[in-house]
């Protein structure tokens, strides 16, 4: 660990980064203190701030040499902590490295610097009829490094896939100083799939200094359908009942009736101010596949019991109806001092039930919870709203939270559909997982940085901290880590 | 739904006895996939008896199979719903376990528009070396909840992990299909390709062989309608035998190349297998050529590093389709692999003799 001021490798950072490339004054580190968990602040040591491969791999290598962890940073802009700085390491900020490097429309892929901002890639290739299909909310400032990091999805992900689904390539610069050049343009990599691996990996594993992304071409036509539900498990039976039809919309989101209420007053989308629940629905494809799949899911709707349908008309309202979603978040910002966004993911099939004890939760912990969602793929947002000014209401919020995520992996799901771990869950992955599988992912982690130097503390819980947790869940009256002594 | 037998407990024992014992195992389903991975010296260990579907809701598009199930048997229950596997694994010789499909980790024609098996696989029950049974992943498309590990058992051919059962998203199958057919040259049928990539036609399979190109469209009946009138080819036929075949290596062009061992067949050729970008323009008699330009199959005598080198000088990669070779990697990668496997199977019970390198 380098002391406060350890001089020498401070000077080895400036020699191998141009001017202005290591950030040390405290009042320049403060935009650095948080990812888009902004609960957590914590100032960095330094801020590192390369400019091309060459300079990730030396500051890499002076970090090694005087064991100095890293922690690699795009935009900013994650949920969970994952990029939340350390006081003993590097915040490898790969921002300035934001070039769109070729568009290949042959192949249909593009390779991209980190830094590039998810929404710059279907920019660029927009004029070619094509576009890069994951859109977190964030896509306006998020980087593709980030997504990459936290395998990031987005409203349509159901139809279009994660981040996962959208990279063929990755060239990895590990702490060790090697480069893995990992995929291509080509389909399909040579031997295990590192891919897989490293995406979703938060940073732990390795740092993306190059990505080739596939492009799709653009859907020739779009409808979007709005539905209003008087009972919110009518809402969630008829999401099921679309994806029964055999219809994969391009986008299935749902908001009950706070977040409704929160969104009208925001943005003003006309949504109806007196349905439990909403349902939006976007159909893509051919002009004549868009129209007769809306046709299919508008009847669908009604036999499920909405009380009211909407088609859009116009581009114009398609923009207004999702205007409301998409303003969702800042909207429920306004209904409190403070928000708490879950994340968890479950089968559809258990959005009624899942809905109605979240309800029960918000009751007893006496903090309102909004939900909007993105229904198809049964990925919850619940935001707990509370006041941190209040002494005591962040600690029940958080605790709040963690029954809610709870409640999701005994419904057959996740605590993370897909703003990551972080270090916002690392309690709830001692839920999720048992000691096999948490001594199996640090195990793989070793493989790739045997020194622990790559954003410690984060992603993965140890043992320890799984055993030392109080309230830990009990699965089938045998306790998830039995072989750990308890205090 | 719960037909079948769950013999997890005994695999489980089995793998850990032969890590206490350091033996190594060769791990065995429905052998359509012998010829590709050999046997080595090492005892099997049969998947067989592990059978059934586990879980099959229709409406949540997910499917869990224990790993010994038939891929016949498999498909067949989807249909019953009207369900596919995205997919669609080859079959080789119509035979073939859902576990050993996962483990290899092939895909079938529609690969470029509907994914390849790793991207529809969201979680799976394994054994790793050390016979600890282990779950990763679960039936919920979106999960970032620790590393990604049941697709990281995709394509390791069953070195990373024994699959008990695994969970993958299934999709509802086309209302209507149809395959259109055209006598061009390799170069047009790289330029249809490329067009066909930029365009939102409900495209499902490309092959050119023999002179002739062949498209699958599959979708609504008037998507695909609207398709066939669009494009310049004529209709050959409703349906997908053709794919089939060529997905299943039943196609004449593979004929040669049926009875292992494959290196010693008659011409001195060996069937090669690239990996290439999307709309790649291969032009070589002895090829067939699918999934839009991006996987192309060449029966050649030239030597293994001139065959390398031209798929990477077209962006991709090439590896002989018989036994014991993985494919060529760079040292870096193939260093990771080895330190990846020794995190999962330290003792290197599990298909030891699949690690052997081409390169």
């Amino acid at each position: 660990m380098p002391a406060m001021g350890q001089p020498e490798v401070i000077r080895l950072l400036q020699e191998a980064l141009p001017a202005g490339g290591v950030i040390t004054e405290p009042a320049a580190l403060t935009p650095f203190e948080t990812d888009g968990l902004t609960a957590l602040r914590q100032k960095p040591w330094l801020v590192a701030l390369p400019e091309s491969v060459e300079q990730v791999r030396a500051v890499l290598a002076i970090c090694r040499r005087h064991a100095v962890p890293v922690v690699t940073r795009g935009a900013g802009t994650g949920l969970s902590g994952g990029a939340r700085p350390l006081a003993d390491a590097v915040l490898l900020t790969l921002t300035k490295m934001n070039r769109i490097l070729e568009v290949d429309v042959a192949s249909c892929t593009a390779r991209v610097d980190p830094g590039v901002v998810n929404l710059k890639i279907t920019e660029a290739v927009a004029p070619h009829g094509l576009y890069y299909a994951p859109d977190p909310s964030s896509q306006i400032a998020c980087s593709i490094g980030g997504n990459i990091a936290e395998n990031s999805g987005g409203v349509h992900c159901l139809k279009y896939g994660l981040t996962l689904h959208n990279v063929l390539g990755l060239t990895v610069q590990t702490i060790d100083g090697e480069e893995l050049v990992l995929g291509g343009k080509a389909l399909d990599a040579p031997g295990y799939d590192l891919l897989a691996a490293m995406i979703g990996s938060e940073g732990m594993l390795g740092v993306v200094t190059e990505a080739v992304v596939k492009l799709l071409p653009a859907p020739l036509a779009k409808r979007v359908l709005l539905a209003a539900f008087d009972d919110i498990r009518r809402a969630g039976d008829a999401v099921s009942a679309i994806i029964r039809g055999g219809i994969v919309p391009a986008g299935l989101e749902m908001m009950d009736a706070l977040a409704i209420q929160a969104a009208e007053d925001f943005a003003h989308a006309g949504y109806p101010r007196d349905a439990a629940a909403i349902l939006l629905c976007e159909l893509d494809g051919a002009e004549a596949e868009a129209e007769a799949d809306a046709a299919r899911v508008q009847a669908i709707l009604t036999e499920a019991g909405a009380t009211e349908t909407r088609l859009a008309r116009s581009e114009a309202e398609q923009e207004a109806f999702w205007r409301g979603r998409k303003a969702a978040f800042p909207a429920a910002g306004r209904l409190a001092p403070d928000y708490y966004c879950m994340d968890g993911t479950i089968p559809r099939r258990e959005l009624g039930a899942v809905l109605n004890d979240i309800a029960a939760l918000s009751q007893r912990y006496g903090l309102p919870v909004a939900n909007v969602f993105h229904a198809g793929d049964g990925n919850l947002h619940p935001l707990i709203l509370f006041d941190s000014s209040q002494p005591g209401e962040t600690e029940r919020a958080e605790a709040l939270g963690g029954d809610i995520l709870k409640r999701c992996v005994a419904a057959g799901g996740t605590i993370t559909g897909e703003h990551g771990v972080g270090v916002e869950k690392l309690d709830q992955m001692c839920v999720q997982f048992g000691t096999g599988e948490l001594e199996q992912f640090h195990r793989l982690k070793a493989a790739f940085d045997p020194a622990g130097l790559m954003n410690p503390g984060k992603a993965i819980p140890t043992l320890a901290r799984c055993s030392e947790l109080g309230g830990m869940h009990v699965r089938g009256g045998a306790l998830p880590h039995p072989e750990l002594e308890r205090f | 739904m719960a037909a079948g037998r769950d013999d997890a407990a005994a695999l489980v024992a089995a793998v850990a006895a032969a890590n206490e014992e350091r033996r190594p195992l060769y791990l065995r389903g429905g052998d359509s996939k012998a010829h590709l991975t050999g046997c080595g010296p090492s005892t099997p260990l049969s998947t067989r008896g592990h059978v059934g579907i586990v879980d099959h809701r229709p409406d949540e598009l997910v499917v869990t199979a224990r790993c010994g199930t038939a891929l016949p048997e498999l498909s067949a229950a989807l249909a019953a719903e009207s369900q596919m596997l995205p997919f669609d694994p080859p079959r080789f010789g119509g035979n073939g376990t859902f576990g050993g499909a996962v483990a290899a980790g092939f895909s079938g024609p529609a690969r470029p528009w509907l994914g390849a098996t790793r991207d529809a696989v969201l979680g799976a029950h394994i054994v790793n070396g050390l016979g600890q049974p282990l779950t990763f992943g679960g039936q919920v498309l979106k999960n970032v909840a620790g590393y990604d590990v049941s697709r990281l058992m995709v394509g390791a051919f069953g070195t990373l992990g024994l699959l008990l059962d695994v969970t993958v998203r299934v999709q509802p199958k086309p209302e209507a299909v149809a395959t259109l057919a055209t006598r061009c040259s390799a170069e047009a049928a790289a330029n249809t390709c490329q067009r066909l990539l930029r365009q939102p036609l409900p495209t499902t399979a490309t092959c050119r062989v023999d002179g002739v190109l062949r498209v699958r469209l599959a979708g609504s009946e008037a998507s695909v309608r609207r398709a066939c009138d669009e494009l310049p080819l004529d209709v050959e036929g409703q349906g997908d035998a053709f794919f089939d075949a060529v997905r299943d290596h039943a196609h004449p062009f593979f004929a040669q190349t049926q009875t292992p061992p494959a290196l010693e067949h008659a011409a001195g050729e060996t069937l090669w297998r690239l990996s290439l970008p999307r709309g790649t323009l291969f032009d070589e008699s002895d090829a067939l050529v699918e999934w839009a330009g991006a996987q192309a199959w060449w029966h050649t005598s030239m030597e293994a590093s001139r065959v390398q080198a031209r798929a990477r000088a077209l962006g991709g990669f090439a590896a002989p389709f018989h036994a014991g070779r993985w494919p060529q990697r760079s040292p870096p990668v193939r260093a990771a692999m080895g330190r990846i496997k020794a995190a999962f199977d330290p003792n290197g019970i599990l298909n030891p003799h699949v690690m052997d390198d081409a390169d």
